[in-house]
């Protein structure tokens, strides 16, 4: 029997990873703070008012306050990441309108995927129109990268944060550097 | 790849973000135990599977992950339209084509309609 007790230690997946290649470069974000947020329309002003932000009803649209950032990702779903100190569920915690807020910090990781080849790198294994005029600054989406599933979130015209499930973040960020590669060649 | 229009993202996206769910508007019975048996054989086995137009269920999964309905054509796999769940069939009056769906599909007679046809060969003694 083990005679000494270990604390629990929370390794982030894919911490530290890291790649470069010509006009593109990969790098796992630090852990942020993420809900999937559950609402009705008739729940959305008061989720924004607490949330310091308005979320978005248009579809493909995000919107940004400070650290934060609200994806929609459905009619009545949306993603919330907060890369600073405050947990978006605890601003939802105090909300009364109909609403479901599940933390899911842990459950997903992302990468950013930024330089002049950015776009061709996500676009080698997402089959959706990547370009600017079709997948503009601030547009994300729930969408596939190669077998996985993401949430693609573009930050700036050469610059996009790729969100997914933990437990798929070696196949994504391997995925992303053989198409980064591919990209610079 | 095929392009299906989500009435909930309001464009076209690629077909891998979809997965089909069988045939739309089966309605369920509001008292499902009063049924009889050859009723509920109806409503839970037997399907149209057309040569043709099938009103179908589909899922945008890997996008905003609702349901909606679809009137596609299972020869040539065209979604004609796409609408939401809950909304009634919609007219496809000026949507489908009379035409045979694909070349395979004409009657014998309209076969090879565009080949130029030979002059007949002269035969023995002809000018
Ligand atoms: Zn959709």
């Amino acid at each position: 029997m083990a005679d000494s007790v270990q604390a629990a230690v929370r390794n982030p997946a894919q911490a530290g990873r890291e790649f470069q290649a010509t006009g593109v470069k990969l790098a796992t974000l630090p852990p942020a703070h993420r809900i999937s947020l559950r609402a009705p329309a008739a729940s959305v002003a008061a989720l924004s008012k607490a949330l310091g932000l308005t979320l978005p009803e248009k579809p493909k649209t995000s919107a940004s306050k400070g650290s934060r950032t609200a994806l929609w990702l459905g009619p009545d779903e949306w993603l919330v990441i907060d890369d600073g100190a405050n947990d978006p569920l605890q601003d939802c915690a105090g909300v009364e309108a109909l609403h479901s807020a599940v933390g899911i910090s842990h459950r997903n990781m992302a990468i950013s995927v930024t330089g002049q080849g950015a776009e061709s790198t996500v676009s080698a294994g997402c089959p959706q129109d990547l370009s600017l005029a079709a997948f503009p600054v601030g547009a994300c989406s729930r969408t596939i990268l190669g077998k996985s599933e993401i949430v693609l979130l573009r930050t700036a015209d050469e610059a996009f944060r790729v969100e997914c499930w933990r437990s798929f973040s070696d196949y994504v960020f391997t995925f992303l550097t053989e198409a980064a590669r591919d990209a610079s060649a | 790849m095929l392009l299906i229009r989500c009435p909930y993202c309001e464009e076209e996206r690629p077909e891998l973000e979809f997965r089909n769910a069988g045939e739309a508007h089966v309605a369920r019975s509001t008292d499902m135990a009063a049924i009889s048996d050859d009723d509920f054989e109806k409503f839970f086995f037997i399907r149209s599977n057309p040569k043709g137009i099938i009103f179908e269920r589909w899922r945008h999964i890997h996008g905003c992950a609702r349901f909606f309905n679809a009137a596609r054509d299972t020869v040539t796999d065209k979604f004609l339209v796409t609408y939401k769940a809950g909304e009634p069939k919609p007219d496809l009056e000026g949507l489908v084509s009379n035409e045979p769906a694909a070349y395979a599909n004409r009657p014998p007679d309209q076969l090879n309609v565009k080949k130029p046809r030979r002059a007949p060969a002269k035969k023995k003694g002809e000018a």
